[in-house]
């Protein structure tokens, strides 16, 4: 794909303490570093997503670190416990050292 | 070969039928339409829930690329594909369910790959987007995703009989050198296995499809180009006469059958 | 009935026959063209340099993988950890190995009491048939350990 894009569900309302989940899916190749080239037989440089930070109102709530395994335009889903209305922050770091980042509100009642 | 190849074929009809009996109460629910039952019935329940989930299908990605593009304006006049279509929920409703259509300007049968290309290079004067890039890949999927549920639905008649006889005849011609046709396998051995793989009856309604063996989503002449290729025959060219009418064809087997955009196949 | 499966066998290989012959070399690479050979020893010395010389203990690990993976691209895995996730008493991290890879490390995730459950799901690819092993470190230094084998028919044909 050309532009790396990400997707991120949470339930839009959630009552206080209880616990949502989350899930995302981003749009990357996950190059293994295992792979040759077809034609050239020349091993193909590893460029993956390495890790997967979720931040609830400022604070980090869970994390994950990715090797070559990851299969390509990942999926994650994970779970959060819901304290107060804010925001979700969920930032991947690829092997190229970019950061992709996407945010979503929720509201807890 | 080709001998011991319909023996075994014999063989596997017969088998087939006893064993329909035993499965005949299964109920595919909305991915069967009479005899026809899409991909999705073939596929594993892991892949299956893979498609289910618009949050868990890594092609809803592609879908969405598709959005920004649709409200993007390119091109020499300026305009966007929602400065004339507006709301694709609406405008493009039907689309995915009735491509390839007959043009009649061009005197042939047209699919979306390029009536899309045709907006952009005659309305909006843009470049055409390439067959499997991701931006041609993007609008295919977004554009047929809003036509889900709706019933494949080709019209066949008239002045499309001819491109349809023509895509009939490719589908049943045996080809390549292991001599085979695309009936061979999806419409005689559907439910049989070749090899690690179940065959479907290679159904359209879910294209363009994720494959988990691309890793991303493709267009349906690249699947037959994938099933040209397999039993050593040239493949054509992407959005190439025959393919066009062959897609027409194969759209017309699985009339009847929702539009399922993009579907998710090993 | 048994001589239907033997027919069935019969038409199944003479299909496979004529599909197969060059697509299966084609299938073996497309996956992860192997350049270092797996080894088991890489993911045991893995949990033991993660356990450092604690116990390994099974039970609390529910590891959810399909018993046949349909494509080693795309392998659903789902493990959860029955933990109260409380500040005294949670998990920590779950370690994820499938033995099989040449490099046997998958994923890791690291949880904190705000995660409410110690429960995630990724995809991975499996190169092979093999174990996948998840390790689960909590908060008070204990390790446990649960293993599950998935059988990977890797899809050469249909273009
Ligand atoms: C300047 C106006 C204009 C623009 C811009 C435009 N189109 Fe069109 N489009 C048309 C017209 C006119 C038709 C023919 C309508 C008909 O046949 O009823 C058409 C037909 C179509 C159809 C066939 C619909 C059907 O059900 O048969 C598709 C698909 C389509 N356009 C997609 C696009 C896409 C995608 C874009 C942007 C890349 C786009 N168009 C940009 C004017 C436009
Ligand atoms: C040697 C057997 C074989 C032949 C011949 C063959 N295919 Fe296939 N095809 C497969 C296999 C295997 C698959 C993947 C499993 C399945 O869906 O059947 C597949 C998949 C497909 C699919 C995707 C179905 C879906 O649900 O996504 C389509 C469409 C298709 N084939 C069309 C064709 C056409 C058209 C031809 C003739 C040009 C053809 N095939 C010839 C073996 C074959």
């Amino acid at each position: 794909m050309a532009k790396v894009k990400a997707r991120v569900k949470v339930p839009k309302k959630v009552a206080k303490g209880e616990i949502f989940e989350v899930k995302s899916l981003i749009s990357h190749k996950m190059e293994s570093g295992q792979r040759k080239h077809k034609k050239t037989g020349e091993k193909i440089p590893r460029q993956i997503i390495n890790k997967f930070v979720c931040t609830y109102n400022g604070k980090a709530v869970f994390s994950s670190d990715w090797h070559g395994a990851v299969s390509a335009n990942p999926y994650l889903s994970f779970h959060v416990k819901a304290v107060d209305s804010g925001s979700l922050d969920l930032a991947w770091t690829d092997d190229s050292g970019a950061v992709y980042k996407k945010t979503t509100k929720i509201t807890v009642t | 070969m080709r001998n011991l190849y319909i023996a075994a074929l014999g063989v596997a009809a017969m088998t087939v039928t006893s064993i329909g009996t035993v499965f005949a109460a299964e109920d595919y629910g909305k991915y069967q339409v009479e005899d026809r039952r899409s991909g999705y019935t073939y596929a594993a329940k892991e892949t299956q829930a893979i498609q289910d989930d618009n949050f868990e299908n890594p092609a809803m990605l592609w879908v969405d690329d598709g959005s920004v593009l649709w409200e993007q304006a390119e091109g020499e006049v300026g305009k966007a594909c929602a400065s004339c279509h507006e709301d694709a929920a609406d405008s493009m409703k039907m689309t995915g369910a009735e491509y390839p259509k007959h043009n009649p300007k061009l005197g042939k049968m047209q699919n979306l790959e390029q009536r899309i290309n045709q907006c952009r290079t005659e309305n909006m004067k843009a470049k055409p987007f390439k067959y499997e890039s991701a931006e041609m890949l993007g609008m295919t999927t977004f554009v047929r995703h809003q036509s889900n549920g709706q019933a494949m639905s080709v019209k066949v008649d008239g002045e499309v009989a001819p491109f349809f006889k023509k895509g009939e005849a490719f589908y049943n011609q045996r080809r390549g050198q292991l001599d085979m046709s695309c009936k061979n396998c999806h419409g005689d051995n559907s439910g049989n296995m070749a090899r690690a793989n179940m065959l479907s009856e290679g159904q359209s309604n879910g294209f363009p499809t994720y494959r988990l063996k691309w890793q991303k989503p493709g267009s349906i002449h690249r699947r037959f180009r994938g099933c040209n290729k397999n039993i050593r025959a040239k493949p054509f060219g992407y959005g190439s006469e025959e393919y066009v009418n062959l897609e027409l064809y194969v759209a017309w087997r699985g009339r009847g059958l929702p539009v399922e955009t993009p579907a998710v196949r090993n | 009935m048994q001589s239907q499966k033997n027919k069935i066998q019969v038409s199944r290989r003479d299909i496979l026959n004529y599909t197969s012959a060059g697509i299966l070399a084609a299938a073996g690479i497309s996956l992860f063209g192997s350049i270092v050979k797996a080894d088991k020893k890489m993911t045991v010395h893995a949990v033991s340099k993660l356990a450092g010389g604690k116990e390994i203990m099974s039970g609390k690990i529910t590891l959810e993988l399909p018993q046949i993976a349909e494509n080693g691209n795309t392998v659903p895995l789902s493990v959860e950890v029955d933990s109260p996730m409380t500040d005294a008493d949670y998990v920590k991290s779950v370690h994820i190995f499938a033995e099989g890879n040449p490099e046997p490390s998958v994923a890791s995730f690291h949880f904190t009491p705000a995660s409410g459950v110690a429960k995630a799901s990724v995809r991975m690819r499996l190169a092979k048939t093999q174990n996948v092993v998840a390790v689960a470190e909590m908060s008070n230094g204990s390790i446990f350990q649960a293993t599950t084998e998935v059988k990977v028919t890797i899809g050469g044909c249909g273009g």
